[in-house]
C-alpha cells in the first residue's frame, strides 16, 4: 500500500490552471523530491495534499484512506505533517513552547482550560526530545525572536517531527540557509528514520539530490518527468525546463 | 526557593489593600467607585480573552452584558427570585454569545470588528425599540439587591465585598486559563491561525469557545451592573459602552492579567472622580489615552514594566551593579 497517492489532482485559480491532472505515488519510507521552476505549482500541490486548498477534481489517499474531503485540521491526526516555505512559527514564544504547541495539537489536552501547560511534564519531555533530534535542545528556553534563520528552520522541522508523522511534507527546508546551516538541516533530515515517508520540495539541487531517491518534475502544474534520480537528471526535458544546459 | 517571592508579596499586599479598602476609604461614594472599578474590570478581563489572547477585536460586547442585565431585570420584574433570574440571565447570555460567535466568526480582523459592531447595534436597537418588552428608553428598574446566605448587599460595603469576591474569582479563573493548554491554543490562533490548523487545531472552535468564555464574564459584569445601579436602560448596549470597555483593555495592556484591571480603574476614576473637578474630563481621558499609545503602545501595564526595567538597567549600569551586557545578543 502506498503511503501517499495523488490521483488526477486539478486546481485552477480563475483562468490559471495551477495543477493539471497531477498523479503521484509515494511508497512508504520513500524520499521523494518535487522540483520545478518557480510557479510550477509545487507549493500549491502541497497545499492540496494537506487540504489547505480544496482541489477542483482528483483525490488524495493516505495509506489507502481517501482524505480528499478530510478537513485540513484532521490530517495531522492521521499522520501527515508539513513545514512551510516561508517560516511560520510563533514568534512571541520560546523554541520549547513552539514545539509544545505542535505536540498539543494532537493531544486532547488542548481543550483543557484548567491545568498549567508548563506542568504537563509528558508534553514538555516529548518537546525536548524533538529538539534533541534537530540539535536545538540546549537553547530550548530561548525566545524565538532571538534565534537565527537556520535555527528557525530546524524548529519548523522539530515541530513536524514532534507530531510523529507517517508522511512528512517539507517545503524548501534549505531555502535561504548558509552553508553551515544547510549542513545542520541536512543532518537532521538524514537522521529521520525510514518509517517516516518524506516528500520534499527543494531548489537547492546539491543537497536535494543527495537526499532524494525518486524525483518528480512539475512544469506549469503538470508532471512532465518522473523517475529515480539518474533517470530524471539525465532526462533532456529536465535539462530544458529546470536544470539548464 | 523562598515561600515569600516578590510576586507573592505583591499579590498579598494587593489583596490586603482590596479587603481593607472600605475601612481606609470610609466614604461610601468612593467605595461605590471601587465597586464600579471591580465590575468593569471583570467585564474588561472577559473582553481581554478574545481581544488580547484571541486577537479578535469586538465592538459589540456591551450588547452581551446588556442581554444578561435585561434578562435578569425582566425576570425580577416578573416576580422571579434572584438566583433563578441570574442563572437564566447567564444561560441566555451564553446562548446569545453562541449566536454572536457564529455570526462574527465569518470574518477576522476588520471583518470581525464590523460584524460585532453591527450585532451590538442590533441589540441596542431591539432594546430601544421593543418597548412592550424592554420599556424602551425608560429602562427597567430592579427592586433591591440579592441577599446571599441572608447577607444583605444593600450597603456600599457589603456590595463592594460581593463584587470583590466575583472579581477575585474572575482574576483567578483568568490566571489559570491563560496558563492552560486551551489558553496557549487560543494565543496560537491569534499569532498563526494557518499554522495552528496545520498542527491539528480546530481554529474556529477554539475561537467560538473563547467568545463563550468572554460572553460569560460580560454577562456576570452585566448582572453586577444592574445590581449596582438597580436599573438598566439601552444606554448599556450603546457603541460607546462597547468602545469604553475596549479602551480599558487596550490602554491597560492586552493579553495581560493586570492590564484590563488598570484600564478599568483609569476610565472609572476619570468618569466618577475627576469629572467632579474637571468639566472637560473627556478631554483629559483622551490625552491620557494618547500619551499611553504614544509612550507605551503595548499598554500601561506592560509599558510600565518595560520602562521600569530600562530605568533599572541604566541605574544598575551606572552604579556598576551589572555589566553592560548580561548575555551575548544572538
Amino acid at each position: 500500500m502506498s503511503a501517499l497517492t495523488v490521483t488526477g489532482l486539478c486546481k485552477a485559480f480563475g483562468g490559471l490552471q495551477v495543477t493539471s491532472n497531477v498523479n503521484l505515488n509515494v511508497e512508504p519510507g520513500e524520499r521523494r523530491l518535487i522540483i520545478g521552476p518557480n510557479g510550477a505549482g509545487k507549493t500549491t500541490l502541497f497545499n492540496l495534499i494537506t487540504g489547505e486548498i480544496t482541489p477542483d477534481s482528483g483525490s488524495v489517499h493516505l495509506f489507502g484512506h481517501d482524505i480528499t474531503k478530510t478537513p485540513s485540521r484532521r490530517r495531522p491526526h492521521l499522520g501527515m505533517a508539513r513545514t512551510y516555505q516561508i517560516i511560520t512559527l510563533f514568534s512571541l514564544d520560546t523554541i520549547l513552547r513552539n514545539v509544545t504547541l505542535a505536540l498539543l495539537g494532537l493531544s486532547p489536552l488542548r481543550w483543557n482550560p484548567l491545568i498549567d501547560l508548563d506542568q504537563q511534564h509528558d508534553l514538555v519531555e516529548h518537546a525536548h526530545a524533538a529538539l534533541v533530534r534537530v540539535g536545538l535542545d540546549h537553547i530550548a528556553a530561548r525566545p524565538l525572536a532571538q534565534t537565527s534563520y537556520g535555527e528557525r528552520r530546524r524548529v519548523e522541522i522539530a515541530m513536524a517531527l514532534a507530531q510523529n508523522p507517517k508522511v512528512l511534507l517539507l517545503d524548501e527546508p534549505f531555502a535561504g540557509l548558509s552553508i553551515d546551516e544547510r549542513r545542520d538541516v541536512q543532518k537532521c533530515l538524514l537522521a529521520i528514520p525510514r518509517d517516516v515517508t518524506i516528500v520534499m520540495i527543494e531548489h537547492n539541487m546539491d543537497v536535494a539530490l543527495e537526499f532524494a531517491e525518486h524525483i518528480t518534475l512539475l512544469h506549469f502544474g503538470e508532471v512532465i518527468v518522473e523517475g529515480n534520480r539518474a533517470e530524471v537528471v539525465d532526462n533532456p526535458r529536465t535539462r530544458e525546463v529546470y536544470l539548464g544546459h | 526557593m523562598s515561600f515569600l517571592t516578590p510576586q507573592r508579596a505583591a499579590i498579598a499586599a494587593a489583596l490586603l489593600l482590596l479587603v481593607t479598602l472600605p475601612i481606609w476609604v470610609g466614604n461610601p461614594y468612593y467605595i461605590n467607585v471601587a465597586s464600579q472599578i471591580l465590575f468593569f474590570a471583570v467585564f474588561a478581563l472577559g473582553l481581554n480573552v478574545i481581544v488580547g489572547y484571541g486577537g479578535l477585536v469586538s465592538l459589540g460586547h456591551a450588547g452581551l452584558a446588556a442581554i444578561a442585565g435585561y434578562t435578569a431585570a425582566l425576570m425580577l420584574a416578573a416576580g422571579h427570585g434572584h438566583f433563578i433570574s441570574d442563572f437564566a440571565a447567564i444561560l441566555v447570555t451564553l446562548a446569545a454569545s453562541a449566536v454572536f460567535a457564529v455570526l462574527s466568526l465569518r470574518g477576522t480582523g476588520i471583518g470581525f470588528l464590523m460584524i460585532t459592531l453591527a450585532i451590538g447595534q442590533i441589540i441596542w436597537g431591539i432594546l430601544y425599540r421593543w418597548s412592550s418588552l424592554t420599556n424602551g428608553d425608560n429602562g427597567v428598574n430592579v427592586s433591591g439587591r440579592p441577599a446571599p446566605f441572608g447577607i444583605s448587599l444593600a450597603s456600599a460595603d457589603s456590595f463592594y465585598y460581593a463584587t470583590l469576591l466575583v472579581f477575585l474569582a474572575a482574576v483567578a479563573t483568568m490566571a489559570v486559563f491563560f496558563r492552560s493548554p486551551f489558553g496557549a491554543s487560543l494565543r496560537g490562533t491569534r499569532d498563526q491561525a494557518r499554522r495552528m490548523t496545520a498542527l491539528g487545531y480546530n481554529v474556529w472552535l477554539i475561537r467560538f469557545l473563547a467568545i463563550l468564555i468572554s460572553g460569560f464574564w460580560s454577562g456576570v459584569a452585566g448582572l453586577l451592573f444592574i445590581y449596582y445601579n438597580q436599573f438598566i436602560s439601552p444606554q448599556v448596549a450603546t457603541l460607546t459602552a462597547s468602545a469604553e470597555v475596549l479602551l480599558m483593555v487596550i490602554s491597560g495592556g492586552t493579553a495581560t492579567l493586570l492590564g484590563p484591571i488598570a484600564g478599568a480603574a483609569i476610565v472609572v476614576i476619570m468618569k466618577n472622580v475627576v469629572s467632579a473637578y474637571i468639566v472637560r474630563w473627556n478631554l483629559v481621558l483622551g490625552v491620557i489615552f494618547v500619551l499611553i499609545i504614544t509612550f507605551m503602545p503595548e499598554g500601561l501595564v506592560p509599558g510600565s514594566v518595560r520602562l521600569w526595567r530600562t530605568a533599572w538597567r541604566k541605574l544598575s549600569r551606572r552604579d556598576g551593579v551589572i555589566p553592560a551586557k548580561t548575555e551575548p545578543t544572538p
